[in-house]
């Protein structure tokens, strides 16, 4: 393809494909800091013109490359840098079997990893972008890797796709040059992208053990419960992207999990209550 | 080509650089014969960014191989009492066999072949059993049941697995009438309950799937297949078989072509040449090229389905109902 961009992040490395030379400016200022990956990567994304005219006539762009969903809708050229990163998560969403993934977000302090998972709109990303901005070692926003032969987080710590309200709150605390361009009307609102500190991404290769597993409520007063082994299992099973293709190692991976590891659902008002509820845990 | 040489010749890959095995992952990905990849270059020094990729595919295929064989179980289970003579197709067939073109052969649907005058039977035990129609249109239900080879497609409710049950191996209003009696009364018992067409229909199955009903999508998955088959079997009587079921032609094709692609010297004519680039017609990013000549072979898969009269009729009724819903 015309442009081209390779990257690593944790043990996943992307090439993406692109028409047009914006979107991959775009990933190569957001991903500065990454490692540029100089080997055969795990996947290939394209995005590309819906139709071969669509490249300059009314620019549109699909979201494709190994794994495609039939009905994905195309982006306008201006959200091209969306459409890369829903390619890439597409691609390990629909793709991996080493790693049982959970759609959540992990931080990691002291050699403690925290797994943050919910429904959109929970506040996983904002939260973890918070914790990481308070001492916490970011380690992803969008999946949780579990390696099923030790139990171990692996770190995916890509840009933290921010969404609506959640951008200001990130705003409000961290310096600009940490932030991408601000996406106008997307069909997820307004998106602008957070890269990770660099400390964060220098650390990416260094894996965590669980040690609690986190299903946040945003709206709610401040309220703690603990959650049922049981109850864990089945919400993270809805939370995987791959635990049915992964087959019996997905079922011992989480199993193990949700037995080893205590699970807490919190409700929070806002998110400075929330950071307090997350240190008292 | 590059994917044909390696799945050939394992060895090759050794010369290939960061940037060959990068197009050559993704080409097999995209005709979904990675894991096969994967299991030819079993124990080769690659680089080890490639063997995670092909590791990753190992697993894939590994879950999808108990997947597959659980749901021959299920099928297996819900027709038992009725004795029905049930063949396995396809990928199906070479896992629960143990074939040789079963090693890292991903299977998506469950495929069977069944007697003609038991099909309502079995259709009513396999909807007993929990399977569901997966398109409830009244035109397509008509379409499956009158012209082509199987019933319209069943899902099952609870485990989102298909199920294709077939009477013959060629749509009714292809030219070719292979004998689906001869290759039911032919078949070889795998397990109690379950069996597989003899070898030499294996290849003809496979030649007439390839040659005389798609577009040649997945063709090269196709050629393996019956590379793998020829070098499992002696097949002696393969010629006679292919004649008796009108596929002489689609046979030998076939095996120049699986014998071209995989490396032994055989000669090709001009019409074996356009075959062969419309089979390895995809680039390294694993998008598909000669647009052209895949659009031909398009064209050509729906004419030699039905005759052009019937054509016309059935593209006209799809055509009106795509307007009316739009």
């Amino acid at each position: 393809m015309k442009h081209r961009f390779d990257v690593r992040v944790g043990p996943i490395s992307f090439r993406v494909g692109s028409a047009w030379a914006a979107p991959i400016a775009a990933l190569q200022s957001l991903y500065s800091d990454y490692p540029a990956s100089a080997t055969v990567p795990n996947y290939t994304v394209r995005i590309e013109p819906e139709r071969p005219w669509r490249r300059l006539i009314r620019p549109s762009v699909a979201i494709r490359g190994d794994h495609i969903l039939p009905d994905a809708l195309p982006l306008p050229l201006a959200q091209g840098l969306l459409a890369a990163e829903m390619g890439m998560n597409l691609q390990l969403a629909l793709g991996e079997r080493r790693f049982l993934l959970l759609h959540a977000a992990s931080v990691e302090k002291d050699g403690r990893g925290l797994i943050l998972t919910g429904e959109s709109g929970s506040g996983k990303s904002t939260l973890s972008a918070l914790l990481g901005a308070n001492g916490w070692r970011f380690m992803g926003d969008e999946f949780v890797l579990i390696e099923p032969e030790t139990g171990a987080i692996h770190a995916f710590p890509r840009p933290i796709s921010l969404k609506n309200a959640s951008i200001a709150v990130l705003e409000s605390v961290l310096p600009d040059n940490r932030f991408g361009p601000r996406l106008v009307g997307t069909p997820k609102g307004d998106i602008r992208h957070l890269k990770p500190d660099p400390d964060a991404i220098a650390a990416m290769d260094q894996t965590a053990m669980p040690r609690l597993i986190v299903f946040p409520r945003f709206g709610f007063d401040a309220a703690v419960r603990d959650v049922a082994p049981g109850e864990a299992f089945v919400r993270l099973t809805q939370a995987s992207t791959n635990f049915t293709a992964m087959g019996e190692r997905g079922f011992n991976a989480l199993t193990r999990l949700v037995t080893t590891v205590p699970a807490k659902a919190i409700d929070y008002p806002d998110t400075t209550s929330a950071l307090e509820l997350v240190a008292s845990l | 080509m590059i994917l044909a040489y390696a799945l050939a010749d394992p060895s090759s890959v050794l010369r290939l650089g960061h940037a060959d095995w990068t197009a050559l992952l993704c080409i097999a990905h995209a005709e979904r014969l990675l894991p096969t990849l994967a299991h030819r270059v079993d124990g080769l020094a690659i680089p080890e960014s490639a063997k995670a990729v092909l590791n990753n595919a190992r697993l894939n295929a590994e879950a999808g191989r108990v997947r597959a064989l659980w749901e021959i179980e299920m099928m297996r289970r819900a027709l038992a009492p009725r004795e029905v003579p049930v063949v396995l197709l396809k990928g199906s067939a070479f896992l629960a066999a143990g074939l040789a073109a079963g090693q890292g052969r991903l299977v998506g649907d469950l495929d069977i072949l069944v007697p003609r005058e038991r099909l309502g039977e079995v259709e009513a035990v396999i909807l007993e059993a929990g399977w569901e129609w997966l398109k409830v249109d009244a035109y397509d239900d008509h379409y499956y049941r009158t012209w082509m080879h199987e019933l319209p497609p069943l899902i099952h409710r609870d485990r989102d697995a298909m199920i294709d049950i077939h009477h013959t191996i060629l749509p009714l209003t292809a030219r070719p009438k292979p004998d689906a009696a001869a290759m039911i009364a032919d078949s070889v018992v795998i397990a109690p309950g379950l069996r597989m067409l003899c070898p030499e229909d294996m290849i003809i199955h496979a030649a007439a799937h390839l040659l005389a009903d798609g577009d040649l999508s997945g063709g090269m998955r196709n050629l393996w297949d019956i590379r793998c088959l020829v070098a499992e079997y002696p097949l002696d009587g393969l010629e006679e078989r292919a004649r008796t079921h009108g596929l002489l032609a689609e046979t030998e094709r076939a095996l120049r072509l699986s014998g071209v692609l995989f490396g032994e010297p055989k000669r090709r004519g001009l019409v074996d040449r356009l075959y062969l680039a419309r089979l390895t017609a995809r680039d390294g990013w694993g998008r598909e090229t000669l647009k052209l000549l895949r659009f031909a072979f398009y064209i050509r898969s729906h004419l030699i389905r039905m005759p052009f009269p019937l054509l016309v009729g059935h593209l006209f009724t799809k055509w009106r109902k795509a307007r009316s819903k739009g």
